[in-house]
């Protein structure tokens, strides 16, 4: 520690140690996930010892009933949720941003920011609570319910990067669209939209992510055989492992790391 | 910040005519139909529930499941006490208190882990380089979007009894035999650190990056050592994301289910576990819900406590 002080020159932003812990950090957060993705092309039942490479667990992944089955519903649910989630948060952050503050807009944001602050257990539970007195008094179980809770919690996950994408606009284009005769319906077709698509494709993928990940509410809400990918593989933890939950792992984990990149360089794009 | 914003230089200076205080009038009511859609919708599938999970915690258990519509407040008595069944006395519900501290107990250090561990990433992350920054920022941001179920199989793949862990230390000699750790609460606390170290470091990043090092500077010209500089002069500024992390790690931390669930196995449990146990085998909803709305009354009181400190030390400065 003395030695290396004395041949590197000070500088007011080195704090020792600090580097260490950072890459030890960094190297914490990959190791686990690195691992989870080497051992899913084990060619071995064991998820600890390397028997040699193999596509054998995404093969018997790709072939089970059920997951197949888990795989369409995800996505049935995380497209229809997240199309919902899209549309409603894209209305309301025209009508929260670039307006100034008017009555009750802290209580729009309070109400739409909700499923970030209550713990996810207790809406899990108050949902539970409530379908089941519907599914009682309508006779209906469907997907419905699953895709308007999913719809729910995702609308803050897409209302953010919107507003954010909006509050970065001149209101200047619209004037002048406005000036040159164009009509409401006109300038918002043909100038807001357009303007800020780049936060509505982001806010739609982070809500797409995020319903594509859910557990705990899931969990709570589905009827008997409606498992998503996430809830059948906390079922297959419960009884013997096997790597194929590995493999699903592993794909599941190339979609969210897809379009959060793709997220990244929307977000960053600038005009 | 710097940059003038010329909406609010052109405020206007004189009162406004009643046409100006029609159109604001037409705006205001254009900006709450808009924001009706999305206001519906968690309504009905976020905030209206909890209405009712406030309704059956005061209701009496059916006898399967559900409810009977009977007023009761037995499930708020049962929260903390426990009547013996057979002799009628009562006492403290061990069972209870015990899964409260853990709770407790889990999340205050999971958040204290994951600021010593996050403080330092942050730091480092907000000294690179600026074009560096984004890449380290993604770096950070890739676990955090990753499914909270693979992050939690990644660890317990790791630390079970035949996982890399173990064999690395058994091979290198350290131990012989390997070390139980999966199904322990060192496991769940673990587990919380992996999943909500982003979370952490997010916040953290946010205020030192715009931290001024001249301040920094300063300090060191005035001769003060590393340990006063970083205790008097970099802690103080960025006190509000070391708040902010701690609460969005101790949050999700106090109502954490899954990683307790896989991690802790059946006998660790945590409050997330308690309340789901109500709803399955327990088959008492009103104690399930009088437990949820424990939760939240706590999770308030911590989003209470963290608003009243953002808005002091935003005041200071």
């Amino acid at each position: 520690m003395a030695e290396h002080a004395r041949h590197r020159p000070f500088s007011v932003r080195r704090i020792p140690g600090f580097t260490a812990i950072a890459s030890l950090c960094f190297v914490l957060l990959y190791a686990p996930i690195i691992t989870l993705v080497i051992y899913s092309f084990n060619d071995g039942e064991s998820v600890a010892l390397w028997e040699g490479f193999s596509w054998r667990w995404y093969e018997s992944a790709w072939d089970n009933i059920q997951v197949q089955e888990a795989t369409v519903r995800s996505l049935v649910i995380a497209t229809l949720a997240s199309g919902i989630a899209t549309v409603v948060a894209t209305m309301a952050a025209i009508g929260t941003t670039r307006t100034g503050a008017f009555p009750g807009r802290l209580a729009i944001y309070a109400i739409i920011n909700q499923p970030l602050m209550v713990p996810e257990i207790v809406t899990a539970v108050a949902l539970l609570i409530v379908f089941a007195m519907i599914k009682v008094a309508t006779g209906y179980s469907g997907l419905a319910y699953l895709v308007a809770a999913h719809a729910a919690f995702c609308v803050p996950f897409a209302y953010l990067p919107i507003r954010a994408r909006l509050e970065g606009m001149d209101l200047a284009y619209e004037t002048a669209a406005a000036d040159l005769y164009a009509t409401p319906w006109r300038t918002f077709r043909h100038v807001t939209l357009p303007l800020m698509a780049p936060g509505i494709v982001a806010g739609a993928m982070l809500a797409f992510v995020v319903s594509l990940d859910d557990v705990v509410i899931t969990e709570f809400v589905k009827s008997a055989g409606q498992d998503t990918l996430p809830t059948y593989m906390l079922g297959q933890l419960r009884r013997a492992v096997t790597p194929e939950v590995n493999a699903i792992s592993t794909a599941l984990l190339a979609v969210t790391v897809l379009l959060v990149s793709a997220f990244f360089v929307l977000s960053r794009q600038r005009r | 910040m710097t940059a003038a914003d010329p909406a609010r230089q052109a405020q206007p200076a004189h009162s406004p005519s009643p046409g100006e205080v029609a159109s604001r009038a037409a705006e205001v009511r254009r900006n709450w139909l808009l924001s009706t859609p999305a206001l519906t919708l968690l309504f009905l599938a976020a905030s209206g529930p909890l209405l009712v999970v406030i309704l059956y915690s005061v209701l009496t258990p059916g006898e399967y499941s559900g409810v009977v519509w009977e007023l009761s407040g037995d499930a708020w008595y049962r929260v903390i006490l426990h009547r013996d069944i057979f002799d009628d006395t009562v006492s403290l519900a061990d069972a209870h208190l015990r899964i409260f501290w853990r709770s407790a107990k889990l999340s205050l250090l999971t958040t204290f882990v994951a600021l010593i561990i996050g403080f330092p990433t942050a730091y480092f992350v907000a000294t690179r380089p600026p074009q560096q920054r984004t890449l380290w920022l993604f770096l950070i941001t890739i676990p955090f979007w990753t499914n909270l179920l693979i992050r939690t199989f990644a660890i317990m793949e790791v630390i079970r009894n035949e996982g890399i862990v173990n064999s690395t230390l058994m091979s290198l000699g350290v131990i012989e035999a390997p070390i139980q750790l999966l199904y322990t609460d060192t496991a769940v606390l673990i587990g919380m650190v992996y999943v909500y170290l982003p979370l952490m470091v997010l916040p953290l990043y946010a205020s030192m990056e715009r931290l001024d090092f001249r301040l920094v500077e300063a300090a060191y010209d005035l001769y003060a050592t590393r340990l006063q500089v970083l205790r008097r002069v970099i802690i103080p500024l960025v006190k509000p994301g070391i708040i902010a992390g701690s609460i969005l790690v101790f949050i999700p931390s106090l109502g954490a289910y899954v990683t307790p669930r896989v991690l802790g196995g059946g006998k660790n449990m945590m409050l997330g576990n308690l309340i789901e146990l109500q709803f399955g085998q327990g088959r008492n909803w009103p104690l399930g819900a009088a437990l949820s709305l424990t939760l939240l009354v706590i999770v308030m009181i911590a989003l209470l406590v963290y608003v009243r400190n953002v808005s002091r030390s935003e005041s200071r400065g």
